[in-house]
């Protein structure tokens, strides 16, 4: 069967969809019912005149009849059976009769062609995917440890089991290590779940010194009580120092950072006047920043470390330089924000760099959750001739509920971003269509 | 004595197995647990067959292998790679770099055993 004999193929289903029946197409397009019935099924060609005739009831143009879908759909088909190619398994598809197949079974055609995009794609996406692994230092690093322990494990075990007459000081010895190598075994697993799923989490032995320092922050709720008031400054060094969390030199100089510009916050609105701003205004930055004469941004950072109970509710932040990194980060609830230096685009964070002395505001939402979003960016160095300013962004987060005011919908980051159709896509997610 | 073993490798617990299970079979092992000076403990063991850890700390496998093979006293010498990597990519390494067998862990007491009988006739 031949690409020109699936017309009658591609009529039956253009009069089907259009409601009408055999006879009337028939009597429409000036041909007999039966002749019509042979042109469907493919058992007489049709061409010229009554092709015409044909696709003006149908209104559409003969050459969609002539050449439907069934192109792509025969591509699709032959890519699938190259694909097959070399397996000896099963007998190879019928390539001489794949025309004969899409045209009688177009639904199952369909369904196969469908199946090897969405093949090509995975199998795509798990190359990626294995790339990406093979050369994550951290996680090469954990995987030897876990399989080097599991071999220490099998040796030994088979020793025991093995060996006829073992020693009795070797088989103390060999019993100590497997059971040292099995606690060691199970460290290491949890580690790389942990590691894997993601989090930032306080117990991780494979974190880094970002994923230290958000840590630190959150087991403290990000707020330091100790480093309220005057004379603060003094004690950040100790609180660094005796952090058990902060393990590398890296984290401790991050958190040493933050910590001093929290005691400077602090200093410029201290906590007992942000008490008294909130009771009048609410957590309201800008009126906050129009009273005390502070920058937006000071206002965001105070606000989102304050607790929960002087704020009025929970209060996210995110900080990023003009790269886009993420410096600061305390999410709040389940909302997915950006981690890394490759978040989502539509985050007003980034939008404020484009007018570093605009503030925004934009409501988001992530499915049924939405926030408002208040962003501002801070000049730490200003422009001159012969120097760029430098800039860091900062974005207020607080939950909203209960409004119908219009949301822009945003993702945290494209590889795990589902939203179709994104102007701002920089790359294929991993849960649509591979990568 | 039986023929030497050298056996490059960080990991206690591997070292003190696979020992076991070569000593039992005859052969003398000597232990380096480093990558820095693994050259040096080539020379100064002189073995009949090397097993060498890829993941050393100081210096990978793969740089101790080539050192071995750029000396013409050991240019022959057997070598077994370990590695927790079973990727063609690091096989084609080994290949590369002159290793006479290329072992995954985690391996089994009886494929060391034969493979270090394979390598070295006796």
């Amino acid at each position: 069967m031949s690409q020109r004999s699936m017309i009658g193929t591609r009529i039956r289903q253009r009069r089907v969809s259009s409601g009408l029946r055999q006879a009337e197409l028939a009597k429409l397009a000036g041909i007999s019912a039966s002749y019509l019935n042979l042109i469907e099924h493919n058992r007489r060609r049709i061409g010229g005149k009554t092709l015409t005739q044909i696709a003006q009831v149908l209104e559409v143009e003969p050459a969609s009849l002539r050449e439907g879908a069934e192109v792509t759909l025969l591509t699709a088909l032959r890519e699938a059976a190259g694909a097959r190619a070399g397996s000896s398994q099963r007998p190879a598809p019928e390539l001489d009769r794949i025309e004969e197949f899409a045209g009688r079974f177009p639904g199952w055609a369909g369904l196969l062609a469908e199946l090897e995009a969405r093949r090509g794609a995975l199998e795509r996406t798990v190359e990626v995917l294995t790339e990406r692994l093979a050369h994550d230092p951290q996680l090469a690093g954990a995987l030897h440890e876990v399989i080097s322990t599991a071999t220490a494990i099998r040796s030994t075990a088979a020793i025991l089991a093995e060996t006829r007459e073992l020693e009795p000081e070797w088989q103390m010895r060999f019993h100590r290590n497997i059971n040292e190598d099995g606690k060691r075994l199970a460290d290491g697993a949890e580690a790389l779940m942990r590691y894997l799923e993601g989090g930032p989490d306080t117990g991780s032995d494979i974190k880094s010194p970002q994923d230290e320092l958000h840590a630190f922050l959150d087991a403290h709720g990000f707020h330091f009580p100790q480093l309220e008031g005057w004379g603060a400054g003094t004690r950040v060094a100790s609180l660094v120092e005796n952090a058990k969390m902060l393990e590398t030199a890296s984290a401790r100089v991050l958190a040493s950072e933050v910590l001093t510009q929290y005691v400077d916050d602090a200093r410029a609105l201290p906590l007992d006047q942000m008490q008294r701003l909130i009771a009048r205004h609410g957590a309201a930055p800008d009126d906050i920043a129009d009273e005390t004469a502070r920058p937006l941004a000071q206002v965001f950072r105070r606000l989102a470390m304050l607790p929960e109970d002087v704020a009025g509710g929970p209060l996210g932040l995110i900080v990023a330089d003009a790269a886009g990194a993420i410096l600061l980060r305390k999410p709040v609830h389940d909302f997915a924000v950006p981690r890394g230096g490759a978040g989502c685009a539509l985050w007003p964070l980034y939008e404020v760099f484009v007018q570093p002395a605009r503030p925004v505001r934009a409501v988001l939402r992530q499915g049924d959750l939405r926030l408002e979003a208040l962003a501002v960016a801070e000049q730490l160095r200003p422009a001159g001739f012969d120097r760029i300013g430098i800039f860091r962004a900062h974005m207020l987060l607080r939950p909203q509920t209960g409004s119908a005011e219009s949301a822009r919908q945003v993702g945290a980051t494209c590889r795990v971003c589902s939203i179709p159709g994104c102007a701002a896509r920089r790359e294929p997610s991993i849960l649509m269509d591979g990568l | 004595m039986g023929k030497t073993v050298l056996l490059i490798e960080d990991e206690q617990n591997i070292i003190e197995a696979v020992s076991f299970i070569l000593s039992r079979d005859g052969w003398d092992v000597k232990i380096h647990a480093n990558g820095h000076d693994a050259m040096d403990a080539v020379r100064t063991r002189r073995p009949d067959v090397v097993i060498l850890d890829v993941m050393l700390p100081g210096k990978s496998g793969f740089d101790i292998l080539s050192e071995i093979r750029a000396d013409m006293a050991f240019k022959d010498l057997p070598v077994m790679m370990l590695s927790a990597r079973g990727q063609t990519r690091d096989l084609d390494m080994a290949r590369r770099a002159g290793a006479n067998r290329y072992m995954t862990k985690p391996f089994s007491n009886a494929e060391v055993l034969d493979a270090v009988r394979a390598l070295v006739p006796t």
